[in-house]
């Protein structure tokens, strides 16, 4: 018996690729404009959020920032992962497998804060974006 | 017998860190969240606890997606916290309390809470801040015990499996020969979501019902599943899992001495209370 190579789970279905899941791990309804970071999620975007988890470290963020083809080539990004981060798209990081924790350390890079990253991802000025928080306080209270 | 004489609940947002970093506690965009916190000092001088447990959610320092327990716990002599990527100010270590951990742990794994324990323990913004801001001059008179609850990847423990959690650690603490007072410390929450084309969503009114809840039914959260909760309380929002827990751990009865609700810091609807157990 031998063990099944590296990166391949065994008794995968013949017909899917490897480290797809069959299908939506969630039954659950999905949320306008939001994506549940679950086990298709953490597989998909597991080289994302590993080089993003290392830039918990000062001097891997240097490294980044020194030669960024290299650092992405070192945590195998996928091309679509490597052009998100190029793109320095959230939505596009997202898609590609990002978990906001880890992309957070990444926007850390460029000196972002939480509305510039809002304000990106619904297609907002950073002022209008504020402008939107602050309007909350009105929400109608429903008892 | 230890005793648990309050539980404290509030927002963490890495932003709090920036604004006491540059003194912005008096400005008047930080000030109605800040000034928040002066009555839960007072009580806290005259409380006097010996040993914070902290209820907290890791946001990618200490654990990455190789390993994520759902529940976690520290069993450490000092807890330090790091930069987290965006070069948040560094606090003094915290002390722990290795041996009431291994009390705490060995009191939830008999009760089949079945947690990872960690001898050594990075905590972030959401040990530091909320510590930062019951004790600004940060030289903690307290002992910790980090406490950690997945909110970073699905599924999450559901809110009714948090609670119960709450309950053991109450069971545990009771069980401690120990004379301590504890208090214990629930951070995150309340709504809002960074990310996706929902980033902003804030729902004040699930909040302050929310808020409501932990007086009169402390249970009612737990009606919802915790894909429910990240649909009305946002993706981060979700966070308000670490209020139920630290309210489970308080008993049938309390009462609120102090609560603050307001919006927003950074993205967040910030929420706070101050919790007695009465009964």
């Amino acid at each position: 018996m031998t063990n099944p190579p590296p990166n391949q789970p065994p008794n995968q279905p013949p017909n899917q690729p490897p480290n797809q899941l069959p299908n939506q791990l969630s039954k659950h309804p999905p949320i306008p404009g939001t994506v549940i970071f679950d086990g298709e999620q953490a597989i998909k975007g597991y080289a994302l959020n590993k080089m993003c988890f290392s830039f918990n470290d000062a001097a891997n963020r240097e490294a980044f920032v020194a030669d960024e083809d290299a650092y992405c080539a070192r945590y195998g990004l996928n091309p679509q992962q490597r052009e998100a981060i190029r793109a320095r798209n959230v939505l596009q990081l997202i898609a590609a497998g990002g978990n906001a924790y880890y992309l957070a350390k990444f926007a850390g890079i460029f000196g972002l804060d939480m509305q510039d990253i809002g304000a990106q991802q619904t297609g907002l000025s950073k002022a209008q974006f504020q402008a939107k928080l602050v309007a909350a306080n009105h929400q109608p209270r429903s008892v | 017998m230890a005793k648990i004489i309050g539980g404290i609940t509030t927002s963490h947002v890495p932003a709090i860190g920036r604004a006491i970093a540059k003194n912005l506690q008096q400005d008047p965009y930080w000030k109605p969240f800040f000034d928040g916190f002066v009555p839960v000092r007072k009580w806290l001088a005259e409380a006097k606890p010996d040993v914070v447990i902290v209820l907290y959610n890791d946001h990618g320092l200490n654990f990455f997606l190789d390993k994520m327990p759902t529940f976690a716990i520290g069993a450490a002599p000092e807890y330090r916290n790091a930069d987290e990527g965006w070069g948040i100010p560094t606090v003094p270590a915290f002390r722990g309390d290795a041996a009431l951990s291994w009390h705490l742990i060995e009191s939830l794994v008999g009760e089949e809470f079945d947690l990872t324990t960690c001898q050594e323990m990075k905590v972030d913004h959401a040990v530091t801040l909320p510590m930062a801001l019951l004790w600004p001059d940060q030289q903690w008179p307290v002992r910790i015990v980090p406490v950690c609850i997945n909110t970073v990847q699905a599924p999450l423990p559901s809110a009714a499996r948090c609670y119960k959690l709450g309950q053991a650690l109450a069971r545990a603490v009771a069980s401690w020969p120990g004379n301590e007072r504890v208090v214990v410390l629930g951070t995150g929450g309340l709504s809002h979501q960074l990310d996706g084309e929902r980033a902003g969503f804030i729902n004040k009114d699930f909040d302050l019902s929310f808020m409501d809840s932990l007086l009169t039914d402390p249970t009612w959260a737990t009606q919802h599943s915790t894909h429910q909760l990240v649909e009305l309380a946002g993706t981060q929002g979700v966070e308000l899992l670490m209020w139920l827990a630290a309210r489970g751990t308080l008993g049938a009865q309390v009462q609120a001495l102090h609560r603050n609700y307001h919006i927003p810091i950074s993205n967040t609807a910030s929420g706070l209370m101050l919790l007695e157990p009465t009964a």
